[in-house]
Parts: C-alpha cells; sequence; structure tokens
C-alpha cells in the first residue's frame, strides 16, 4: 500500500506524517499523530464530535481525507487553550455545567470559538443554528447554549475596558 | 482490503486525464460529504479518488450582471452565501446552500457534489432547475453543456460518461422583477433529508407572471421539473388562485414513495403547500404584490 507524505501546520506547528490515501484526518489526528482531543462519533458527518478548524473553516474531521491536510491549517481542541490556562469558553462550560460524559465537548468549543471568532455577540438563534452540527446527548443543549452566550459577554466586556 | 489511490490534479487538463485513465474507478472528491461515507461503506474498494478542489475552474465563484452566475463544481456552501453580490441575485440559491447540512457540512459540501451524487432529495437541484441552471461538463475529448433538468437520470446516478467531468454550473443573470425560493419539510428544524422540497422562479411584468418554473425533490426517482405548473403560471395574473393551480399541478406531477420518512400521500400533500408557499415568497423577492 502506498503511503502518503503529508506536510501541515497542527495548532500552529508544523506538522508531517505518513497516511494511507483512505484514512480520514480524524484516524490521523487520533491514531497516527496521538492528538485523541477530537472525538469519533458517528464518523459520518452528523454529530459533529470530530469538529476541527481547517484553513479558518470549522469541518468534521471524518469526512476530510488525511491527504487533504497537505498545506492546510488545522486547529484541533488541543489548540484552543493557551498553555495550562483555559480559553474563556472551556471556563464557561466548566462552569456552567455544559458537559456530562463529555465526548461532544470538544466539538461544541471548537465550533463555539469559530461562530464567537466571527460573530462576537450572536443571538441564542444564531448560536443554535451555527451549532445544528453538533449532537449532544447528555445536557439538552441549554447550559452549551448559554455558556457561549456567556463567553461572548465576557469577551464583550474584557474588550470593552 | 482497500487499495485507494488518492490524486490532487491542479489543472483541469491533468483532472481530465486522471479521469480517462481510470474510468469508472475514479471518483470525484469536492466536500467529501457523500464520497467518504461510501468508500466507509466499501463502494470505492481499489478506486482513484480524484481530489478536484484544486483544480481553477471548479473553484471558480464569479458573478456579472450579463453572464450570471459561474459556479464551480467544488465550491463549498459557505463560500456561496458568504459572497454578498451572489447572495443578492440568487435568493433561491442560497435558500438551499444555507440548510445543506449544518455549519460543518456546509465548510466542505459543494453545490457540484449534490447535484453529481444525484440523490432525489438532494436540496440544491430544484433550486437550480427552477433558476435554469446549466451544467458544463468536460472529458478529455471536449466540452459539453446539459441543463441541469436532465443532469439526474436515476437515484444516484447522473449522465456524465465515466471518463467525465463536471467543471461548473451556469445560472443565467436573474431577469428584471425576477425572484426564486427553495423550501423543504424535515420533522427536525436543521440537519435532516427533505421528506419533501419545492424550488421555484418566477418572473413578474404587468402584473402578470411573464415565466414561472416549479421543481421538486423527494417525490420521484429523480428531482423533478414540473413543466405544467410552469404553464399555469406563465402569462397569468399574480393572484392567489392562479398559484393555487400551480401547486396542484405540483401536487399531481409528484410521484413519490412510502418510506420511513413519509408516506406518499403525505409527500404529495407537501408538495402543494411547499409549492404554494415557496411561490408566495418568490413572488415577494420579486417586488410583487399579491392580488
Ligand atoms: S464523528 Fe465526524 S461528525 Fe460524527
Ligand atoms: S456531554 Fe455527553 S454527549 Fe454531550
Amino acid at each position: 500500500m502506498q503511503s502518503i507524505h503529508v506536510r501541515s501546520t497542527i495548532n500552529g506547528q508544523p506538522a508531517e506524517f505518513l497516511c494511507e490515501p483512505r484514512q480520514s484526518l480524524l484516524e490521523v489526528l487520533r491514531d497516527v499523530l496521538r492528538l485523541t482531543g477530537t472525538k469519533e462519533g458517528c464518523n459520518d458527518g452528523n454529530c459533529g464530535a470530530c469538529t476541527v478548524e481547517m484553513d479558518g473553516r470549522i469541518v468534521p474531521a471524518c469526512l476530510v481525507l488525511g491527504a487533504e491536510a497537505e498545506g492546510a491549517e488545522i486547529l484541533t481542541v488541543e489548540g484552543i487553550a493557551k498553555g495550562s490556562a483555559l480559553h474563556d469558553l472551556q471556563s464557561a462550560f466548566l462552569t456552567g455545567a455544559a458537559l456530562q460524559c463529555g465526548i461532544c465537548t470538544p466539538g461544541f468549543i471548537v465550533a463555539s470559538k469559530a461562530l464567537l471568532d466571527q460573530n462576537p455577540n450572536p443571538s441564542e438563534d444564531e448560536i443554535r443554528l451555527w451549532l445544528a452540527n453538533n449532537l449532544c446527548r447528555c445536557t439538552g443543549y441549554d447550559k452549551i447554549v448559554r455558556s457561549v452566550q456567556a463567553t461572548a459577554s465576557l469577551c464583550r466586556e474584557e474588550s470593552s475596558t | 482490503m482497500h487499495s485507494v489511490q488518492y490524486h490532487r490534479p491542479v489543472t483541469l487538463d491533468e483532472c481530465l486525464r486522471l479521469f480517462d485513465r481510470f474510468g469508472k474507478q475514479a471518483r470525484a472528491l469536492a466536500g467529501g460529504t457523500d464520497l467518504l461515507v461510501q468508500m466507509r461503506a466499501g463502494h470505492c474498494r481499489n478506486g482513484a479518488v480524484v481530489d478536484v478542489k484544486h483544480v481553477p475552474e471548479l473553484n471558480e465563484l464569479r458573478f456579472g450582471t450579463s453572464d450570471g452566475l459561474t459556479l464551480g463544481a467544488a465550491v463549498p456552501c459557505y463560500r456561496i452565501y458568504g459572497d454578498a453580490t451572489v447572495s443578492r441575485a440568487y435568493p433561491g440559491l442560497i435558500d438551499t446552500v444555507s440548510m445543506i447540512g449544518g455549519t460543518q457540512i456546509q465548510g466542505r459540501a459543494s453545490v457540484g457534489g449534490n447535484l453529481c451524487n444525484a440523490a432525489p432529495s438532494a436540496d440544491a437541484v430544484p433550486a437550480l432547475i427552477a433558476l435554469r441552471a446549466v451544467c458544463r461538463i468536460a472529458s478529455v475529448r471536449g466540452e459539453r453543456e446539459l441543463p441541469v433538468d436532465q443532469f439526474c437520470i436515476a437515484p444516484g446516478r447522473n449522465a456524465m460518461a465515466d471518463n467525465e467531468v463536471l467543471v461548473s454550473l451556469h445560472v443565467p443573470p436573474p431577469p428584471e422583477h425576477s425572484g426564486a425560493c427553495y423550501l423543504r419539510f424535515i420533522p427536525r428544524n436543521e440537519m435532516d433529508i427533505a421528506v419533501a422540497g419545492a424550488g421555484v422562479s418566477v418572473t413578474l411584468g404587468n402584473g402578470t407572471f411573464r415565466d414561472g418554473r416549479v421543481a421538486l425533490a423527494s417525490v420521484a426517482p429523480t428531482p423533478l421539473l414540473v413543466e405544467k405548473a410552469g404553464v399555469a403560471l406563465r402569462g397569468q395574473p399574480v393572484e392567489h388562485e392562479v398559484i393555487a393551480r400551480a401547486a396542484a399541478a405540483a401536487k399531481a406531477a409528484a410521484r413519490p414513495i412510502t418510506d420511513m420518512r413519509g408516506t406518499a400521500e403525505y409527500r404529495k400533500h407537501l408538495c402543494e403547500v411547499l409549492t404554494r408557499r415557496a411561490l408566495e415568497k418568490a413572488v415577494l423577492r420579486a417586488g410583487g404584490t399579491l392580488a
């Protein structure tokens, strides 16, 4: 089997890996690069557990081939915190009890961050629509939505002071 | 055992030569939202995956008031609704690209891919048919054009030969006083497959429908252009009663199956309701008022 040599940037660092042509980016992240923060739920694009940012857009890593990462910039949940300091969204999810089993959480964090990056003041409807591709079996979503709202207002306060 | 190959052509010529070489084994990868699922189901063992996203012609998104829209087959949904000019010119297309999947899927999935996959439920296709979109198809032997309403020939099958590639879609410039709309019914708010869908376009003038087109999703083996609905509209006054006749024609033309998503009877009913509501919305978008 021919392996493909791929060069990309993952969480701001140059990354090189070998993958099989059929391997998804999700498999590469988890099994080859051991970045296991990104989760596998459905493996067919429905649940959003595998959400990563690729060249500035959130995508389901289970529907991207590892080979497609050539030259791309990838952001996974491991790249969201700054060292040991959690991102505001991560703190808000913790204090807002926006997770129970936690398997959906990395996907929600990456997707919510992408939303706040482009819309610092989303309405509840905009948050729910943006996150429609992320499923959670545990929380019932309300606490997730409220944690995103809390982060948004915190960021607005910080930027106005 | 899988022995899939991955190719990443950067010119159309290179891309067409790959399709010519691999024929039936070649599978175009744009957003991968259908292809990767099919690969996992074992559908393209020994296949050659051709990543078409780096071919400039398949990545083009261009609008001109006299040329209309050129939509490269691999352009993902988010780029279409992210383009303010295109959004203003083609609200009926925007309806579909902002409802296919969710944010992550829209970051990958393309209208061209939605069309090539040829699902009866494809949301983008009725809107394209209503807008009179034309496919530009190429192979090493040359190019041809095919109206979108002739592109899907059976569930999961399109009119292209094994060595052909869908390069782009072309939508004529929106006529003055025209409007379009796509509506679908799903039991959830987002992230579902249409039980039925209706894509329409209208052009108004002097209180009458100068033109009208209606196409349906999920109620036939392929997306369905309802010629009789257009006939019911053309030349008639912009009135609720005329819209009701077009909606009845859509209901009559639908030949749905009963499956887990809905009964045939329910789907026929939906065709009437969705066509009526989509036409009402298209009239408003065209700047008209309904008598
Ligand atoms: S694992 Fe990718 S969307 Fe569910
Ligand atoms: S916390 Fe368990 S699925 Fe979301």
